[in-house]
């Protein structure tokens, strides 16, 4: 009995820490939905009463949309050439063995762990130099940079639970290598693949330090927010629109996850028609 | 239609991996609808010469002929020859039919025609009524007889097999053994295939290639292979052989005599034309069943070793025991069948006894 009780102390004092975690990592976040129906221009307790108008102000904001049109196409295109880059570099390090292959890899993820400050200011001097043109496709490509090693590391766990004997099976059965991999590896890599799309979708959207030292006269949807933090008046639209931003990250992330754990998914029924 | 024989044809094929060796300067002629095994040990080159069959792997030099056509440089796809890989390579995201039909595709047959294939596919691998089973819920013989299947429909020229039952558990191996040689009795198809296992490849081929460092050793039909392996490496590979090792005496009434040493002179036939010289260093192989273990001198005659029993075995089916020869290393083996019920506690560890056999039993095999 007596350890008993003492394991339920200690299964209770672990309990509160973890709720007491929780709290500590959620509520700051859920502030942001919180205020943003709050009917006041003030962020402070006690609550006012409720409102959409920040809502409406915000649908209304043309900048604001402007911004977020902008972010959709560069986290668009930086999503699909990130994750196209990641296919064919995942492709070569699980198939192949080459020299230099580890380093090489290694080198890949440098852009994970080098702080965008640094890497901002890098290409900021490199763009400067080479003279490019500041603008949204210089933000697109320093995110590529940092998402592709995303991809390619999201794409090697899922090409290498992927048997390489598949493909040769294919190319047995009478199946050309381009024939192949749309047979073969782009259904099976299919979960990965959607994954990736999404995760760096949503890097790229969320990127704000290199933004902010490669754009031209155009913003996006963070540097927007940024610029608008000097208005107080237009705080509980930014709330609005963080609150937004936040339940589409948390539907995308959790539907990446979801994808990307599916293991074989269902045969597709046009097949051998 | 005559079969002809070099139906399969490889010439002086050569594979190297960096320094490895994979295979050496392999020629082969395999004929039409033969079921031929490649064996070897682990690392002899067996799959690799496969995959060169299969279009995998490019050699470095050689070619490879299948019914006249000159295959060395033609890809994988294009090639009139299907494989069985070992992990049996079934498409996890594709069902049972949609596996089978997969190679049916670019056939350009109509959905009629390609239904009814794969239907003729599933019953002769036994598989009716699991077209529409997800690939995943697959036993492990099941998964054979669907790689078995995927690889039939194409109705290719020769099939390869990579070690097709080595991840079957045992019994079923057994089982599998007598239905991969019945259906390819069936289908007529040329089978190669790759085994480690010689009882394997004893039981189910037409004919064997004995391999070691990516070379061909040996080519023949299990029987012969058995009897008059061409050289020590092949005997001691198929099955167990005791080596006796001497040099020529001499040679009369198509018998050459051996000197054994400690082992004394020992009479036996020569084997393919001709007697080694006199002086040459060679090595009688006796397989252990061919001796007969005697606990008395027999009266007369030649070819009778004494020594001391040293262990004797109880094996349900046979009895095994080993003799040892004072100034000779290695005990010899010999083998009995427990063809009517003796108590071998007869045979008495540590006693004298006389070995014998005839003739024609022993091999003698060059140095
Ligand atoms: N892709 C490769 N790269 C480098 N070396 C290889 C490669 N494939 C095979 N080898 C080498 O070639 C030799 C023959 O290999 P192979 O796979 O043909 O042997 P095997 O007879 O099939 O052996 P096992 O019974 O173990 O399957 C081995 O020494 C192996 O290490
Ligand atoms: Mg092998």
């Amino acid at each position: 009995m007596k350890t008993r009780a003492k394991s339920g102390i200690g299964i209770r004092g672990l309990t509160i820490y973890g709720i007491l975690y929780l709290v500590f990592l959620y509520v700051p976040v859920l502030f942001l939905p919180l205020f943003s129906f709050n009917d006041s221009i003030h962020i402070s307790f006690p609550l006012k009463g409720f409102t959409v108008k920040w809502y409406e102000h915000m649908f209304a904001n043309a900048e604001l949309l402007d911004a977020f049109v902008n972010s959709l196409k560069v986290a668009g295109s930086v999503s699909v050439i990130s994750t196209v880059l990641g296919v064919m570099a995942a492709r070569a390090f699980t198939r192949y063995r080459f020299r230099g292959q580890r380093p090489a890899l290694g080198l890949l993820a440098l852009p994970l762990v080098v702080p965008g400050i640094i890497l901002g200011i890098a290409l900021l001097i490199m763009s400067k130099w080479a003279g490019f043109q500041l603008s949204l496709i210089t933000i697109a490509a320093a995110h590529v940079l940092i998402a592709t090693p995303f991809a390619t590391f999201v794409m090697i766990s899922r090409l290498e639970g992927f048997d390489p004997n598949l493909e040769e099976a294919s190319r047995d059965l009478g199946e050309s290598g381009w024939t192949t991999f749309w047979r073969v590896t782009f259904p099976l890599a299919l979960p990965g693949i959607v994954a990736s799309l999404l995760l760096t979708f949503i890097e790229s959207f969320d990127e704000f330090i290199l933004a902010f030292f490669l754009s031209g006269d155009e913003a996006t949807m963070p540097l927007y927010i940024w610029s608008q933090l000097r208005f107080p008046r237009n705080l509980p639209v930014v709330l609005a629109l963080g609150a937004c931003i936040l339940a589409a990250s948390i539907i995308l992330v959790a539907f990446a996850e979801w994808v990307r754990r599916q293991g074989v998914s269902p045969t597709p029924k046009s097949e051998n028609q | 239609m005559e079969n002809r024989s070099d139906f399969v044809s490889l010439r002086d094929v050569s594979k190297y991996f960096g320094s490895v060796r994979a295979v050496d300067g392999v020629s082969l002629d395999i004929a039409q609808g033969e079921f031929f095994a490649l064996l070897g040990p682990s690392g002899c080159g067996k799959t690799t010469l496969l995959r060169i069959l299969g279009g995998f792997e490019a050699s470095n030099s050689g070619s490879v002929h299948i019914d006249g056509a000159n295959l060395t440089d033609e890809p994988a796809n294009l090639r009139p020859v299907n494989m069985v890989f070992q992990n049996y390579a079934i498409f996890p995201h594709l069902n049972v039919r949609q596996n089978i039909g997969y190679g049916l595709r670019q056939e350009g047959l109509s959905a009629a025609e390609m239904s009814q294939r794969i239907d003729e596919a599933l019953a002769t691998v036994k598989l009716e009524g699991y077209g529409d089973r997800g690939s995943t819920e697959l036993s492990g013989g099941q998964r054979q007889r669907v790689a078995l299947a995927r690889a039939l429909v194409k109705h290719p020229k020769v099939l390869l097999l990579d070690e097709p039952l080595s991840a079957l558990d045992k019994n079923l191996r057994e089982l599998m053994r007598v239905e991969l040689r019945a259906l390819q009795q069936k289908v007529g198809i040329t089978f190669i295939f790759v085994t480690h296992d010689q009882e394997e490849a004893l039981s189910m081929a037409d004919r064997i290639a004995v391999m070691s460092d990516g070379k061909v050793r040996q080519v023949d039909t299990p029987e012969h292979l058995y009897e008059a392996p061409a050289t020590r490496e092949v005997a001691a590979f198929i099955g167990s052989m005791n080596f006796l090792d001497g040099s020529v005496e001499g040679a009369a009434n198509g018998m050459v005599t051996v000197n054994a040493g400690p082992l004394g002179k020992l009479q036996v036939k020569p084997s393919g034309d001709g007697a080694p010289a006199a002086g040459e260093a060679v090595t009688i192989g006796i397989r252990p069943e061919k001796l007969t273990l005697l606990d008395k001198a027999p009266a007369s005659g030649d070819n009778v070793i004494k020594g001391r029993l040293t262990a004797a075995s109880y094996l349900g089916e046979r009895n095994h025991f080993f003799v040892s020869v004072e100034g000779v290393d290695a005990p010899i083996s010999v083998a009995s069948q427990n063809s009517s019920p003796v108590d071998h506690k007869g045979w008495i560890e540590g006693s004298e006894v006389w070995l014998t056999w005839k003739p024609e039993g022993a091999r003698l095999l060059l140095s």
